[in-house]
């Protein structure tokens, strides 16, 4: 058997996106690499004392300064003449990137730091209890973003991270979905071979959190980019250097309705119909935006 | 060598002679003058080190963590609010104990707004398993640094040191000071070498998940590691003494105690002053005395205790207050006498917070308040125009 470098026997649910991501991504990056992990799921499941499924240096600090201790990692094997040999990974889940981490994040890029620094984007703080963070999908439900009378769910757009990254002007950044276990491959590589400070932001569907069967995993992470909601971009030096087209673009209603926490879109009122609609046109603009369509 | 130094100069001198492989900080007052001089000597390569300037107090105590956990010596300082926002970061590098160094320059805490000294700032991270050493003047400042790093970096101890250093009054004072040459301070300090540390031909994972059964073994082990550390620092103090040709004092200093039948417990920089009060009330013929506590975790608790034992009255001066509660340092001194056979009458006040003069005749009233009875918590100097509507300072 292929031996991996974040090891079975970790706590992660079944059908857990994050887990066959960040296994992905240290198999990727291999064992000359040091991860510096933000506190979150992938945090608590892989390292509960006395056990740890990392084969690799591994450290967990804190919640918001993932990027901040990756930079230290790197200084002080810059220091020590490493840095050729030893990459740097800081991996974080979208609320310790979008939210906590951000600012450490952004000091990390603009001191032009050679760190990969990966978010594992399940939309929500899963950790917790599925509470809403700036990456949380709109109209999405979270337990702090309930439907009700006067409710549709989460009210805000997520957060585009991708410009935010991209306008740093740090050598590359870009997007990933579970659902292309290749282009993830693809990508991982190709940042660390880059020096410098690299974002890959990586969507990965949580049974959980997202109330959808443990089965349509990989199904979900396909859809969000088949429908235009999830562009796979990668930008270079602050520029858009790729897209990756769609071949048959398909309708939101499709992604939306194996997930439990858009079934209050799904009632027939006039209401969900306008945040149907809504949603479709958030897809409708990357498609355009982004120019997605295979023509 | 002596040089006739500002404080913060010193401090970045001395720090030099460490040799840091890593050093990030952010700005400020009254803190930035060390930092400014580390990237001074940085930029003319006098400094081998990395030098990073982050975007926060957080960061900068994040990146000296990650520096250190690969295994590389670092070093910071901050201040006041600074000081605080570092102290979620503080805490965790203690108790993944790793040997930083860091400077405080004591400063109030907002609000209302202060840049001015007192030592509100490390007080508020006294619980959290880093050690506190106290300097009184600048030579102090500079031997002390000089000691924490080889304390921090021992392998028995392994926690990080803060060398508390007043603002303004330490950090912006000049004074002529002894910096050891770098061949001393190499043969005192040998490079650090981290048994466990992020290293991928051993890969191992620091910081993880403890729960209920593994917990509050982690907090023992540091506690034991302070009480060790009254046993191991004598024995650093000995090489530090035998490297640079000194005698420095690392607990507490006694300052004519033997006959004395009033003293004031001190800390830091007040500490020159009351030192001169004495002076002039013995040669008024007045018994009086002071001791000055240097290390304040791990507090001395016994060296304390037989100090003041056979005392007849004792005053602690806290220059920090622990609102709702009384002076911290006076509840230490006061709860080390409980159950004990002898004990003096001891009271506490509460002086110099913003940096309020605490003036030799503050002094003197204290010395005689103490023939009185005994107070918790009373302030001294206090500007009572100015009581009237101080809610709205705010």
């Amino acid at each position: 058997m292929e031996k991996h470098l974040l090891a079975p026997g970790h706590a992660m649910c079944a059908g857990c996106g994050q887990s066959i991501a960040a296994r992905i991504v240290i198999d990727e990056a291999g064992p000359e690499t040091i991860i510096s992990n933000a506190t979150g799921c992938l945090e608590v499941s892989t390292s509960l004392l006395p056990t740890s499924s990392w084969e690799v240096p591994w450290i967990h600090s804190l919640f918001e300064n993932t990027a901040a201790v990756a930079a230290g990692i790197e200084a002080a094997l810059k220091h020590t003449g490493k840095l050729d040999r030893v990459k740097v990974i800081a991996q974080a889940g979208d609320g310790g990137t979008a939210d906590i981490g951000l600012q450490a994040l952004s000091g990390m890029w603009e001191r032009g730091h050679d760190v990969l620094y990966v978010c594992y984007d399940n939309s929500a703080y899963m950790n917790t209890g599925v509470q809403r963070s700036s990456l949380t999908p709109y109209c999405a439900s979270t337990t702090t973003s309930p439907p009700g009378e006067c409710s549709m769910g989460n009210p805000h757009r997520e957060k585009d991270m991708i410009k935010i990254a991209a306008a740093h002007h740090i050598p590359y950044v870009a997007t990933a979905s579970v659902g292309f276990p290749r282009d993830l491959r693809r990508k991982v590589k190709k940042a660390l071979d880059i020096k410098g400070p690299k974002y890959l932001q990586i969507f990965v569907p949580c049974p959980l959190g997202w109330r959808h069967e443990t089965k349509y995993t990989y199904k979900i992470g396909r859809l969000v980019v088949e429908t235009g909601l999830l562009p796979l971009v990668e930008y270079e030096n602050g520029e858009l250097a790729s897209v990756r087209k769609i071949k048959e673009v398909k309708k939101v209603d499709e992604y939306l309705k194996l997930q439990r926490r858009f079934s209050h879109l799904f009632k027939g009122t006039e209401e969900c119909r306008t945040e149907l609609e809504n949603i479709q046109s958030l897809a409708d603009r990357n498609i355009e935006h982004y120019d997605l369509l295979l023509k | 060598m002596r040089e006739y130094l500002e404080g913060s100069i010193a401090v970045a001198r001395a720090v030099k002679l460490c040799r840091p492989g890593v050093i990030s900080a952010y700005p400020i007052t009254p803190q930035t003058h060390i930092v400014e001089e580390l990237a001074s000597l940085t930029a003319s390569s006098q400094l081998k080190t990395e030098f990073i300037n982050v975007e926060s107090e957080h960061s900068a105590a994040s990146v000296v963590l990650g520096s250190l956990a690969a295994g590389v010596r670092a070093y910071t300082a901050s201040s006041s609010q600074g000081l605080l926002l570092m102290g979620e970061v503080l805490y965790n590098i203690a108790g993944l104990r790793l040997p930083l160094v860091l400077t405080c320059a004591n400063r109030a805490v907002s609000a209302p707004l202060s840049i001015w000294n007192d030592h509100q700032d490390s007080e508020a991270l006294r619980d959290s398993g880093v050690i506190q050493l106290y300097a009184e003047n600048i030579q102090e400042v500079v031997d002390l640094h000089l000691f924490a790093y080889r304390l921090a970096e021992d392998p028995r101890i392994l926690l990080p040191v803060m060398v508390c250093m007043d603002g303004f009054v330490l950090t912006h004072a000049y004074e002529s000071v002894d910096l050891p040459e770098q061949d001393q301070v190499d043969e005192f300090l040998p490079p650090l070498e981290l048994i466990e540390k992020l290293d991928p031909f051993k890969p191992l994972s620091m910081g993880i998940v403890a729960d209920a059964r593994f917990y509050m073994e982690t907090r023992y082990a540091i506690q034991e590691t302070m009480k060790e550390c009254l046993v191991i620092m004598p024995e650093l103090k000995k090489d530090f003494n035998k490297a640079f040709n000194r005698d420095i004092k690392i607990f507490i200093e006694e300052y004519y105690m033997e006959d004395a039948e009033k003293v004031l417990v001190t800390r830091g920089s007040v500490a020159g002053t009351v030192k001169d009060v004495v002076d002039e009330m013995r040669a008024e013929g007045q018994k009086v005395g002071m001791l000055k506590i240097i290390s304040y975790r791990p507090f001395p608790a016994e060296a304390i205790y037989n100090a003041l034992k056979d005392l007849y009255a004792v005053g602690v001066l806290d220059r920090a207050i622990s609102l709702g509660s009384w002076g911290p340092m006076y509840t230490e001194i006061k709860a080390l006498f409980h159950g004990k056979d002898k004990f003096p009458k001891i009271s506490g006040f509460i002086g110099g917070l913003g940096q309020r003069d605490i003036t030799r005749d503050n002094i003197r009233d204290m010395y005689d308040k103490l023939d009185w009875g005994e107070v918790p918590c009373e302030f001294i100097n206090l500007n009572r125009e100015f009581l009237i509507g101080a809610r709205k300072y705010t």
